[in-house]
């Protein structure tokens, strides 16, 4: 009941927050110079009036934000500018789908990896193990996706000729890993680092101590004690790594041929589409404010100290 | 001992890659801009006077990542700095201040560090022109949060302090006690965490210039150069390597050097 009330709580302040991100981004998008039908021919100035009135584009800045809110509100992110036919909300089904999956890939990919990494190196503190793992650690993290992807390319579909490099088919596994790999890599080396460091500590701890010497086996001692709490680090984590993954994707999805939402917010704001920017920056907002959501829970179940209150 | 091995060696292959920035270029008597048609994505060694080869417009690699890397680590530098003189002011006065005022401005730091920030410079970037100013002013704009909230916690537990308490008692006024008594002393710390922000403005400044937002030709960064030899890795990798190798080995040096410094502030508050 208490985390249900908690819960409402959040998400009724995260409304203020998605409106202060619309407002901010609507004013930056609006200030900037140029319009959406620049680029093209000139237009005949009929035209030009005609669209810009079809778009609602000739009336009032304030006006033209009122009828936006009105409209997101519910649920219609607008017609997009560039892509004539299609609405905002048909471009983001679309392409959600997509990077939700690659994205969720990523995220798996990287608490598993680096929860397993962690752990391993902790368990073998000092030895080679720990230093082996903390030096690919410290070699991921200095391989942002832009670079690591190319370079993978560059190995399994250029040289050995495993993976296809670019492109994309519904149901197809082989385009998955070569992107998955390079979103994934360096949030997973910074859990590997959170999780070794939280482990080491839980491990000096005397509860930890007790359960050894009481005689329970290592492994139960970790999973059932130690790994819980050590945890708490890594929860903490989360919508910093999925903000790495969501800003990794943009360009991921771009080098691989991708077909998710992530080409959208660079090329729509080139375009000025307007209603297409904004709509990504929706999105993309809501996502990370509900990871934040999610970690407060998580907190709850890793740390029974916790108490969630308003 | 081991940590201060590897930081010594980052910090000398870093001082070392700052001077060549400086001087490589020097050495070479290629322009970073001038196209060589005789010689387009010549491999590395293959073409006289090329070291590291040309790019698809015969421009020299060595020079123009060298460029490049100046760029990008002064950009790093001096968003960092910016990040820094932000992070400071705001956490101080945060902490000082204490109650409302604290729990105000914290709240806006947790609020605008749970919202996807590069999206904002993307959007600041597309939209107002691509500038190395506005760059280094939005990434700069980004970074300060995390600065905050650590000068927040230091300048916390200083204000119980009994320096502090005499300035106060003695009526000096808020702002020199903030200036004078409270930033010197957290600056220390602060700086230390500095220094794993410098690798992150350089990836963030990578990652634009990348996207093609961030420094525009003929200008290299190193970002572009790593977008350019990606679209030719299949007939020239070496367009990709040079570039990329470079970024991570700066990225590596300044992880390395800034979580042996962190560890040597723990173990020195411990």
């Amino acid at each position: 009941m208490r985390t249900i009330r908690y819960f409402l709580g959040r998400l009724s302040a995260a409304v203020p927050t998605l409106f202060a991100v619309v407002t901010i981004s609507f004013l930056l998008v609006r200030l900037a110079p140029g319009g959406p039908f620049d680029a093209e021919r000139a237009l005949p100035a009929e035209v030009a009036a005609n669209l810009r009135s079809a778009y609602g584009l000739d009336q009032p800045v304030y006006l033209q934000y009122g009828r936006y809110l009105a409209r997101l509100a519910r649920g219609d992110f607008g017609p997009s500018f560039r892509y004539r036919d299609f609405t905002v909300t048909e471009l983001i089904r679309r392409g959600l789908p997509v990077t939700l999956c690659l994205g969720a890939a990523a995220l798996a990919v990287a608490l598993a990896g680096g929860i397993a990494l962690g752990s391993f190196a902790a368990l073998r503190h000092e030895r080679l193990v720990d230093h082996a793992a903390m030096g690919f650690a410290a070699a991921g993290l200095a391989l942002p996706s832009f670079v690591l992807l190319p370079l993978l390319d560059l190995l399994f579909g250029v040289h050995l000729r495993w993976l296809p490099v670019v492109g994309w088919e519904p149901g197809v596994f082989a385009y998955w890993p070569l992107p998955v790999i390079a979103l994934s890599l360096p949030p997973l080396v910074f859990v590997a680092r959170l999780t070794r460091a939280g482990l080491l500590d839980v491990m000096r701890s005397a509860y930890v101590r007790t359960a050894r010497a009481k005689g329970l086996p290592l492994a139960i001692v970790v999973l059932r004690h130690a790994m819980r709490p050590a945890l708490i680090p890594v929860a903490g984590y989360l919508p910093p790594a999925v903000a790495a993954i969501m800003s990794g994707s943009l360009v991921v999805e771009t080098i691989a041929g991708l077909p998710g939402i992530g080409r959208y917010l660079v090329q729509g704001a080139l375009n000025r589409d307007y209603t297409l920017v904004l709509g990504m920056v929706v999105v993309y907002s809501s996502l990370l404010i509900a990871m934040g959501l999610l970690v407060d829970l998580l907190y709850v179940w890793l740390d029974p100290r916790v108490r969630l209150h308003r | 001992m081991r940590a201060n091995h590897a930081a010594v060696a980052a910090l000398l292959v870093l001082g070392a890659i700052a001077v060549l920035t400086w001087v490589g270029p020097l050495l070479n008597p290629n322009p970073f801009d001038a196209v060589d048609w005789t010689h387009v994505a010549a491999a590395p060694a293959a073409a006289p006077g090329h070291w590291l080869g040309t790019d698809r417009l015969g421009r020299d690699l060595f020079v123009r990542t060298l460029a490049g890397a100046r760029i990008s680590l002064l950009l790093g530098l001096l968003a960092t700095t910016l990040s820094l003189a932000i992070g400071v002011a705001y956490g101080a006065v945060a902490g000082f201040f204490g109650g409302g005022v604290d729990h105000l401005m914290m709240r806006l730091v947790e609020i605008l560090s749970g919202l996807p920030l590069i999206f904002f410079v993307i959007l600041l970037t597309v939209s107002f022109g691509r500038s190395p100013v506005l760059l280094f002013a939005s990434i700069g704009a980004v970074g300060w949060l995390t600065i905050a909230r650590i000068v927040r916690g230091y300048t916390l537990s200083m204000r119980r302090r009994e320096f502090i308490e005499a300035a106060v008692a003695g009526g000096t006024r808020s702002a020199r006690i903030i200036a004078r008594h409270i930033v010197p002393n957290v600056l220390g710390p602060v700086i230390v965490y500095a220094t794993l922000l410098v690798p992150q403005m350089i990836l963030f400044e990578s990652f634009l210039s990348f996207l093609g937002l961030g420094i525009q030709e003929p200008h290299p960064s190193l970002g572009a150069l790593i977008a350019d030899g990606a679209a030719e890795m299949e007939i020239a990798p070496w367009i990709l390597l040079v570039p990329g190798v470079l970024l991570a080995v700066l990225l590596l040096c300044f992880n390395v050097l800034g979580d042996a410094l962190r560890d040597a502030l723990d173990a020195g508050r411990a």
